[in-house]
């Protein structure tokens, strides 16, 4: 379970997020939507403590993120990322991309490691790819490459940072076709998303994020089809439009 | 054109010439090896701005890109005879060879590591990877691929540059050429010989570099 | 008993002067001159095959592959033994310019390339003739690009140019050289001599930097 309670995050002077709490059960997807700058991004960050907090406390299974004596790297690995900008590997084919992190962070054997890595990319589309270095890939391939990245590590939770929004249109499908797959698998997921009828489809809950707080949040049908605030449904007649 | 070409001289000279040759690609070996190492530091704490090494790998990098190569050689063996020091033509024109390729690489290891998008240390991290990890695995394998390039010309400058050993009665090659060329005035001869010993080793260096990295760089960046 | 050393005076300023000046004139004169020719040889890389391609730049290798000093001393022996021998400062300023040259034209080479042919294919298309998208079109922009590596070989030129007090030409380097072994000073006077270089390069230097950012931007 991840709990957030009471987050507070500045850059400078100006502060992103502005006591958040949140509660991810194991098995539960949930959905960030919100305009940009609203901090929904910033959150996905602290949870996985690439930024640090300002106050609150977020707790992964019960392990404090930001607690001096809470091993982060090892912590990492109980939380898969994808983010924006694909960040594949250039240097590495598809497969090490995917076999890297489980032969040197969890110490597998190169064979096991390996056969991680030929199942995760076979799980996302990718089978037929081994061996092709991603810059030679489409942005949704290389966006699937970095969600088997990830899954090859075995985490407990996956957050994914806007995946689709550096994606060509005709390529977001793929992409999210991949996320309905880990849904049927039952992974627990944080989406920080612009794809609002995917976020209906696929959230247990939904949050609405406005200028660091959380706006309302509920069910899809609560949030997306009776938004009761005024900034929401603004929101939602923009994007929806 | 009257006159006469006489190679035999040259070709009895060729063992000393080739040593010459040898002792050229030593002082720009070891110049470059040093100069890496050096490099590094003043990248690393110009980058880090670590006070007060940031001021002297500032000074070092702006001195060394901003002054004639003979300049430097001529500090080395003239300059420092102030302060009792005496360097031998060989030490003085390492040395020079050394404070300009630290010079130089440490720009170049500098941006090739700006080069690098923040975005991949926090991908690598967020797989699990420590601190040592991510850049052993992730960023410095990318940075060299970067520098590779220009770290070679910086070996091909120090080749070359060597030669100015000649000014300082340094038996590499240049003035090797120059003291034999004396014994029999055929200057011609001798510095033709030594142009084309030149460009072997030069293109040899850059075949094979260019060999190596396509061992090497499989993928694209 | 007279010291067979004397040291530096004022007097030695003109002498100094005359040795910066030198240098600052066959440093302009290669610039120049290799700018020219190095365009000329750059167009024509850009705009030629492979072969032509391969000849011109096998020609221009060698003067990059052999160090400037020995093409210096090569140069003025054989105009020498030729019977034609030169004045230090023109075969100096031969060789630097050709030097310059071989530099200057690949630096104008990629930035002809670099002009898309897209955007050659729309001034075409547009009515403008050959020689036209290359006054109006090619040059103005390739020029742009082309500032900062163009500075830098140009710095570069002005350091090199100390070699060729090697052939005996007075620079500023060979000046020193001279009062060194009159005056034995040598610190105080190669450290003028790299004063006087860095306070030419430097400034250019960060002047080429900051185009190149504002470039970037």
């Amino acid at each position: 379970m991840i709990n957030i309670q009471n987050v507070h995050k500045s850059f400078g002077d100006l502060e992103v997020l502005k006591g958040i709490n949140l509660e991810v059960k194991k098995g539960e997807v949930l959905s960030i939507i919100g305009g940009s700058g609203s901090g929904k991004s910033t959150l996905l960050y602290c949870i996985n403590a690439i930024e640090k907090i300002n106050a609150g406390k977020i707790t992964v299974d019960d392990i404090d993120v930001h607690d001096k004596a809470t091993n982060q790297d090892k912590l990492r690995q109980k939380l898969g990322m994808v983010f924006q900008q694909w960040n594949s590997f250039p240097h590495l084919t598809v497969l090490e991309n995917v076999a890297l992190a489980p032969r040197i962070v969890k110490k597998m054997s190169k064979d096991e490691a390996i056969e991680i890595g030929e199942k995760e990319l076979t799980h996302v589309g990718l089978g037929d790819k081994f061996d092709v270095y991603p810059t030679k890939m489409s942005g949704g391939q290389q966006q699937r490459l970095a969600i088997a990245r990830a899954l090859a590590m075995r985490p407990d939770y996956m957050l994914f940072d806007e995946i689709t929004s550096a994606l060509d249109p005709e390529l977001v499908g793929e992409v999210l076709d991949t996320l309905r797959v880990l849904r049927e698998d039952g992974m627990t997921m944080i989406c920080v998303t612009h794809e609002i009828a995917f976020a209906r489809e696929v959230s247990d809950n939904i949050a609405f994020f406005h200028e660091g707080i959380i706006e309302e949040m509920g069910s899809p049908d609560q949030v997306i089809s009776n938004p009761q605030k005024e900034t929401t449904q603004k929101f939602l007649s923009k994007v929806l439009s | 054109m009257d006159y006469q070409f006489h190679w035999n001289t040259v070709f009895q000279k060729m063992p000393e010439m080739l040593e010459g040759a040898f002792v050229t690609l030593h002082v720009s070996i070891l110049s470059m090896l040093i100069g890496i190492v050096i490099a590094v530091f003043l990248a690393i704490v110009k980058m880090n701005q670590i006070k007060p090494f940031s001021y002297i790998s500032s000074v070092w990098i702006e001195i060394s890109r901003n002054t004639p190569a003979l300049f430097q050689i001529y500090m080395a063996y003239f300059g420092l005879g102030a302060f009792g020091i005496h360097l031998s033509p060989y030490v003085a024109v390492l040395s020079a060879l050394i404070f300009v390729n630290a010079g130089y690489l440490a720009e170049t290891f500098r941006g090739g590591f700006q080069s690098i998008p923040k975005t991949q240390y926090s991908a690598s991290k967020s797989l699990g990877m420590t601190n040592f990890q991510s850049y052993w695995y992730i960023i410095l394998p990318q940075m060299f691929r970067r520098i590779y390039h220009p770290m070679t010309n910086q070996f091909v400058w120090s080749i070359l540059m060597s030669s100015l050993g000649i000014l300082v009665g340094m038996s590499e090659l240049s003035g090797e050429t120059q003291r034999l060329q004396s014994l029999s005035f055929r200057t011609l001869e001798f510095f033709m010989v030594a142009a084309v010993m030149y460009y072997i080793i030069t293109k040899f260096v850059l075949i094979s570099a260019s060999l190596i990295s396509r061992r090497l760089f499989k993928g694209e960046i | 008993m007279g010291s067979l050393f004397t040291p530096l005076s004022w007097n030695d300023s003109g002498l100094i002067l005359a040795g910066i000046w030198n240098t600052i004139v066959i440093s302009v004169v290669a610039i120049v001159i290799g700018t020219i020719l190095g365009l000329i040889i750059g167009f024509i890389r850009s705009e030629s095959n492979k072969t032509v391609n391969l000849i011109l730049s096998s020609l221009l290798d060698i003067l990059r592959s052999v160090p400037l000093i020995i093409q210096l001393i090569l140069f003025s022996t054989f105009v020498g033994a030729w019977g034609y021998p030169l004045e230090p400062f023109v075969a100096g300023s031969i060789i630097l310019s050709l030097y310059t040259m071989a530099f200057m034209s690949e630096v104008f080479r990629s930035a002809f390339e670099s002009v898309h042919s897209s955007m050659l294919t729309a001034s075409r298309s547009l009515g403008l003739s050959y020689w036209q998208t290359v006054f109006y079109i090619r040059l103005p922009i390739g020029i742009r690009t082309v500032f900062p590596s163009w500075l830098g070989v140009a710095l570069s030129v002005i350091k090199d140019s100390a070699l060729v007090s090697v052939i005996g030409y007075m620079e500023l380097l060979r000046t020193s050289d001279q009062l060194i072994s009159r005056t034995q000073q040598p610190l105080e006077i190669l450290l003028g001599v790299g004063l006087f270089y860095f306070l030419i390069s430097y400034p250019l230097s960060l002047y080429g930097k900051h185009v190149e950012r504002k470039m970037a931007l």
